[in-house]
């Protein structure tokens, strides 16, 4: 078998892929240039001018407390009395609202919205530097660095104001050595509600009594870990809240004249108590200013803003403390903080509404200037437009204010509007696209689709041939590459390494199918005219049109707001197709109940009426469970924001946020029931094909690492939905187990994957003279249905592998077939060799990814576990109904219905474990399973998360090959059906028959794993087709780019772990062939007796 | 003789197509109010009352029905009995399947069940008249090498066509164009029905244009 082939080829297969995906991506998430320039006091705005803009004059506070209260949402600061039942997060902060009745003049509560993304990290950058985040900013958030930019902490520092800072530690990674004091505290964990809030309350007070600071930085996190521990609506919440509304009061109880209180959350949350996407809950927090002496002219007016951008915050903060607005802020100051123009005579004043704006505008005009000289990003009719604007504003200013006359009363509004379309022309340049990557990354992908096509249709020849390897494609890839990135270095000075990833990528592709179309030939010519060959009659067919439906359903974005239901649709379409399209040639119903069926007209059936009456109904009966268990699923699906009235299934919500404890029990009970189900059924089927006896290491991760791991999930689960405080003095002992169980658990499933690879042979091998004496419940190693009958068979059959055996000691020759001829041996589990030890990685992967996933999801995986089943075994009943092409024809093609089958319900169970193409919808809580101190890097979580989301993609990639396995596996019960009429048709070869034909079985392998890549790979083309196409639409950063990321993602993770499953498949390979190398000795001593043993029947 | 069937099939379906129209336009002209979209239901059980009557009237005239081995009149009043049954039936199994795939389980129960009658008396209904109360037949007639009549081939035609038009029907419901027909289940009876008729035109002239093709074993 030609392992190392089928592995290059599918290797340079995904690398294709990846890289077309690359583009695209690198194409499509926006970008935005960084201005490594700062602001200075003695900057001089606008040329010609001669003084210096900012720090003019006294600032109008000297200091200012800023409390952020992390995820402060709007409604948590609203104060409604008339609500006679509020809910636990409502009325819950009644300072604020009593503070601006009471004091109009002294505190205002404004709606404060964010720009998504929503995460803590993206806003504290945003509300420092006063900038606009682009779309996805992974690169920073993963490795959590210093902010380079100009930003409102390094202007404070400039100007010497002492800044302490206090609370979460995401801080101090943004701002190192930027306070004057720091006290950080650990934030990762987002079940701790007291760590961080408790440390502030400490040190809070204390240090406002001192006079060593300047400004005051306090972040609480209480309130957002709540959030994401219980959800809004939960009394937890509400005790949170209640004490943020005693800090509150005792911090302006403590406030002196010159001091500004900021109360003022970074984001909201959803009903969940999630955040990081761009709903409306998630982006508008509040913000409350106040200070002892007035600041605002009276109560709030008409024309006061009715939402504040974050941005804003920013400027406004710059210029009352006197330091520099932020090189690259696009925040305009909040006007009702500064006095009107007319009430600021005097020597000694403070900025007024005109000066302020005015110097907020030149700073703004001054970063367009430089913005726009660094970068072509701004369309330049644009960029005049708002040029010519501002120098119209520049001589009417300077005309009237700088002249000393009283101001046109228009002047302020127009110099707001300046500065909102500034910021509007931002926001639509940094939400831009780079056409040619986009184009490139789409034509790479198309042929890389094509390629995976043409590679799944002419697999037989591709895996036969030594020169089909991929020399030609890679040494093209590698010049090509090279060639451009020369080319680029001496045109331009450097490397840009995604065009030379593209030119190389498409030159190995247009390589690769050129010598394709020439293999054509004799290949059809081989096979006759059935390969290669797509018609459109071939493309309606429901196997391609239904995955082809479902790609085309990726471009409407209604589709993908309900893509579960639309997958689980589909996937009920195709699997009733299955028996229909079965009756429709015959082969569902034994053909000698219909008398008046001339038998001429068929080929012989290759089954008997009995077999085909057991397999027909095994068959409806297993999609009757394929059926159930999809819709069963159902219930486990979570809510998008876009779809109304719908409410999240209640097994999302992990056990310790439920309150009901009876069911908190009965959820637990129902948890544990399922993992047990599960393990069992694993465990019995390998029993049963005879698996379990042997003593090699996969048959002990079976018998003891699968229960173990099991164990130790389900005390997990316990001590996880143990009460918060409940067993006090057991507290100790449960943080310990919290920490140790997962761990445990992890490393039982690294000793079972390990021992797995080590020693995948699960065959336990008796000699004849022992096998009399066997139970008869252990089936035998060798049975063989063909559609001869058995008697015939056996007689032919076994003499056949004896000569071959015979052939193959004298000629010293390795490998290959020859391994058959031990009639005297007997092995159980052989016939399993290759599935077992695939399915038994998949049940271990299973526990596991079933380990970062709230409890009640265990059903979940059960159903997931039986559908996987259901399909196998609707396939293999179907293959063996259609007279198995394995046992005529030793082709062990894998149709297309199967392999859409299975990629569907990987897409469905996908949704059915709580996953939704979505940001807010990321299952953060994995990351801290095994670690619920949080982590000190960023690499372990990202990968925690991702196998999280992606672990239906996982356990489906990795189960592929039992396409392959299971038709053959199932053989079994097919000459059992025979067995009526001969009872020595007991040797069935099943998997040893893909030894038989090495050849066939690389092809095969090959050709189901670049089925299966093809469909995947079709639907990341179709979502990024999509995004390209839809790319102004209207949901285009609510829909379309998140799924195109979590399409693309899933992608990589599938395609990665579908070379795991088919590097598996060939190590098992490998033992076996070393295990018949190192048994034809025995063998050859042991066979004459075999043969007396065997023939006389 | 072919021609002759060909002929009569397609008089046949002239005349269920014209009740259909029939059924949708007598009511708006009688009844105040109605419409295929506002009184859904309405329409739903005047067209497969019509569908039923006449299908079930054409092909008693024709003489289409097995031939039946008995003439007692009991065995045809079990025959009846096992026809009504099994339309029945075929109601409850189209509301399970349309169930799981997806429909709503107890809100519209009664839009859901109305339109497995539909489905029922365009296909069921149909089966039962070509080739009586008989399941190992009606399996049989839709394999490859099953028809034994031109009837047995129109029949596997027109209920292959409402079926896929009653699937097609699913897809517009998800888009978010709120148009009336996207109500469930507006659109699937009128793809079933839309399906229903096609086929009805389709299956003549499909058989007319193989009829070299086509051979039938015994008849
Ligand atoms: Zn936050
Ligand atoms: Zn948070």
């Amino acid at each position: 078998m030609k392992g190392l082939t089928v592995l290059s080829l599918l290797l340079w297969l995904c690398a294709a892929y990846f890289v077309g995906i690359y583009l695209f991506v690198g194409g499509f998430l926006l970008v935005r240039l960084e201005v490594n320039r700062t602001s200075a006091c003695e900057d001089v705005l606008q040329p010609g001018a001669e003084s210096a803009d900012f720090c003019r004059g006294p600032p109008r506070f000297r200091r200012v407390v800023v409390l952020i209260i992390d995820a402060l949402k709007i409604d948590f600061a609203r104060f409604d009395p008339t609500k006679t039942a509020p809910r636990p997060y409502e009325n819950k902060l009644p300072v604020l609202e009593e503070t601006v009745s009471a004091r109009p003049a002294q505190g205002r509560l404004y709606p404060f919205r964010a720009d998504p993304p929503t995460t803590t990290m993206q806003r504290i950058k945003g509300f420092t530097t006063g900038s606009l985040p682009t779309f996805v900013d992974v690169g920073n958030n993963f490795a959590s660095s210093a902010i380079l930019e100009d930003n409102f902490i390094h202007q404070l520092g400039q100007m010497g104001k002492r800044v302490v800072f206090m609370g979460d530690d995401t801080w101090e990674n943004l701002f190192p050595k930027k306070f004057y004091r720091s006290l950080p505290f650990p934030s990762f964990n987002v079940k701790d509600l007291h760590t961080v809030d408790n440390g502030i309350l400490q040190h809070l007070y204390t240090t406002m009594m001192g006079d060593d600071w300047d400004v005051l930085l306090a972040h609480f996190l209480g309130v957002d870990h709540c959030g994401h521990r219980f959800g809004p609506d939960h009394p937890a919440m509400a005790d949170k809240l209640t004490q943020m509304d005693g800090v509150i009061r005792s911090v302006m109880e403590r406030l002196q004249d010159d001091t500004l209180l900021v109360v003022m959350g970074d984001h909201g949350m959803t009903d969940t108590g999630d955040h990081g996407g761009d709903s409306q809950k998630e982006t508008d927090a509040a913000l409350f200013l106040y200070s002892p002496s007035a600041i605002f002219p009276g109560p709030p007016t008409e024309d006061e803003p009715d939402v504040v951008p974050q941005t804003d915050l920013v400027p406004t903060l710059a210029l009352l403390l006197g330091t520099p607005i932020p090189f690259s802020s696009v925040g305009q100051v909040l006007l009702p903080l500064f006095p009107p123009h007319e009430q600021t005579q005097g020597a000694v004043r403070p900025l007024s509404q005109l000066e302020a704006l005015w110097i907020n505008t030149k700073q703004v005009n001054r970063f367009l200037d430089t913005y726009s000289s660094l970068s072509s990003d701004i369309p330049p009719e644009r960029l005049s437009e708002l040029k010519a604007s501002f120098s119209l504003l520049s001589s009417d200013y300077l005309g009237s204010v700088g002249a000393g006359r009283p101001p046109s009363p228009r002047l302020a509004s127009s110099l707001q509007a300046y500065l909102t379309s500034v910021r509007d022309t931002c926001r639509a340049t940094w939400a831009r696209f780079n056409p040619a990557k986009m184009a490139a990354g789409l034509a790479v992908l198309t042929f890389a689709c094509l390629a995976c096509f043409v590679m799944s249709e002419l697999s037989a020849v591709l895996t036969e041939e030594k020169r089909a390897g991929l020399k030609g494609p890679v040494a093209a890839a590698l010049t090509v590459g090279v060639a451009v990135a020369a080319a680029q270095l001496v045109a331009r000075g450097y490397v840009e390494a995604a065009w030379c990833l593209a030119a190389g990528a498409f030159a190995s592709e247009a390589l690769f199918l050129w010598r394709a179309w020439r293999l054509k030939r004799p290949a059809v010519s081989k096979n006759g005219a059935k390969a290669w060959k797509l018609s459109a009659r071939r493309l309606l067919a429901p196997s391609l049109a239904v995955p082809l439906l479902r790609c085309a359903s990726l471009l409407s974005d209604s589709y993908v707001i309900y893509e579960g239901r639309v997958v689980t649709f589909l996937l009920l379409s195709l699997a009733l197709y299955v028996p229909v399209r079965l009756n429709w040639d015959g082969h569902l119903v034994p053909l000698t109940s219909d008398p008046l069926k001339s038998a001429g007209l068929l080929p012989s059936p290759a089954l008997s009426p009995a077999a085909v009456r057991k397999e027909s109904s095994s068959l409806i009966g297993c999609l009757g469970v394929l059926v159930l268990c999809a819709c069963v699923s159902l219930s486990f699906h979570g809510c998008r924001e876009e779809q109304g009235g719908c409410s999240p299934s209640p097994f999302l919500s992990p056990l310790s946020r439920l309150q009901d404890s009876q069911l908190k029990n009965l959820y637990y009970i129902l948890s544990v029931g399922s993992l047990g189900v599960s393990a069992y059924l694993l465990r019995l089927w390998l029993c049963h094909y005879g698996n379990l006896n042997s003593s090699g290491g996969t048959a002990f991760a079976a018998r003891w690492v699968l229960p173990l791991l099991c164990v130790c999930a389900g005390l997990h689960w316990a001590v996880g939905a143990a009460p918060e405080g409940g067993f006090r003095k057991l507290a100790e002992l449960i943080r310990v187990a919290q920490l140790a169980l997962p761990r445990a658990a992890f490393a039982l499933l690294g000793l079972g994957l390990a021992l797995i690879w080590a020693d995948p042979l699960t065959v336990f091998l008796k000699t004849r003279t022992t096998a009399s004496a066997r139970s008869p419940a252990l089936p035998p190693r060798y049975r063989a249905s063909t559609g001869i009958s058995p008697q015939a068979e056996l007689h032919h059959l076994i003499p056949q592998i004896y000569q071959r055996m015979r052939r193959s000691l004298e000629d010293g020759e390795l490998g290959g077939g020859e391994e058959d001829g031990r009639p005297a041996v007997e092995a159980y589990g052989l016939g399993t060799v290759y599935s077992a030890p695939l399915l038994l990685h998949c049940g271990l992967l299973g526990v596991g990814l079933l380990l970062l996933h709230p409890e009640g999801l265990a059903l979940a995986f059960l159903l997931l576990l039986l559908e996987m089943a259901a399909l196998l075994h609707i396939h293999a009943a179907a293959a063996n109904l259609r007279g198995s092409p394995a046992a005529s024809t030793g082709v062990f093609s894998v149709g297309w219905t199967p392999v859409a089958l299975w990629s569907l319900a990987a897409s469905q169970f996908f949704h059915s474990t709580g996953h939704l193409p979505t940001f807010p919808s990321i299952q953060w809580g994995a990351a801290f399973v095994g670690f619920p101190d949080g982590h000190s890097g960023t690499f372990l979580p990202a990968c925690l998360v991702s196998l999280n989301t992606f672990a239906s993609n996982i356990l489906f990639a990795v189960g592929c090959p039992l396409l392959l396995f299971w038709p053959l596996v199932r053989e079994v019960r097919g000459s059992r059906g025979v067995k009526g009429h001969g009872e020595e048709g007991e040797d069935v070869v099943m998997e040893m028959r893909l030894r038989e034909k090495p050849h066939q079985f690389s092809a095969a392998l090959l050709q189901l794993s670049t089925r299966y890549l093809f469909i995947l790979g079709a639907q990341v083309f179709s979502s990024v087709c999509a995004a390209a196409i839809l790319r102004r639409h209207l949901m285009v950063w609510k829909v379309f780019a998140p799924k195109l990321l979590f399409e693309a993602s899933g992608f990589v993770v599938s395609c990665c772990f579908l070379l795991i499953g088919v590097t598996l498949v060939l190590r098992v390979d490998v033992a076996v062939g070393r295990w018949f190398k190192k048994l034809i000795p025995d063998a050859s001593r042991t066979r004459s007796l075999g043969f007396s043993s065997k023939l006389p029947h | 003789m072919w021609d002759h069937e060909i002929r009569a099939m397609a008089s046949t379906h002239a005349i269920i197509a014209a009740s259909v129209f029939m059924a949708t336009i007598l009511p708006a002209v009688l009844v105040p109010g109605f419409s295929v979209y506002g009184t859904h239901l309405l329409w739903l059980y005047s067209v497969s009352a019509a569908v039923a009557a006449v299908s079930v009237s054409v092909f008693w005239l024709l003489g289409i029905s097995p031939p039946t081995k008995k003439h007692t009149l009991g065995y045809k009043l079990s025959r009846l009995f096992r026809s009504c049954l099994y339309f029945f039936l075929s109601c409850l199994f189209f509301h399970t399947v349309v169930i799981l795939y997806g429909a709503p389980l107890i809100e519209s129960a009664l839009e859901t069940f109305s339109l497995a009658v539909l489905l029922t008396s365009l296909t069921t209904l149909r089966c039962l008249c070509v080739l009586g109360p008989n399941i190992q037949a009606w399996i049989r007639v839709f394999s490859r090498h099953g028809a034994m009549s031109v009837w047995d081939t129109c029949l596997q035609i027109t209920v292959a066509f409402t079926l896929i038009g009653a699937w097609l029907g699913a897809f517009p419901i998800p888009l978010d164009w709120d148009r009336p027909w996207q109500v469930w289940p507006v659109s699937c009876s009128l793809g079933a029905m839309i399906g229903y008729l096609t086929g009805l035109v389709v299956a003549p002239a499909w058989i007319h244009y193989h009829r070299k093709q086509l051979t039938y074993k015994c008849k």
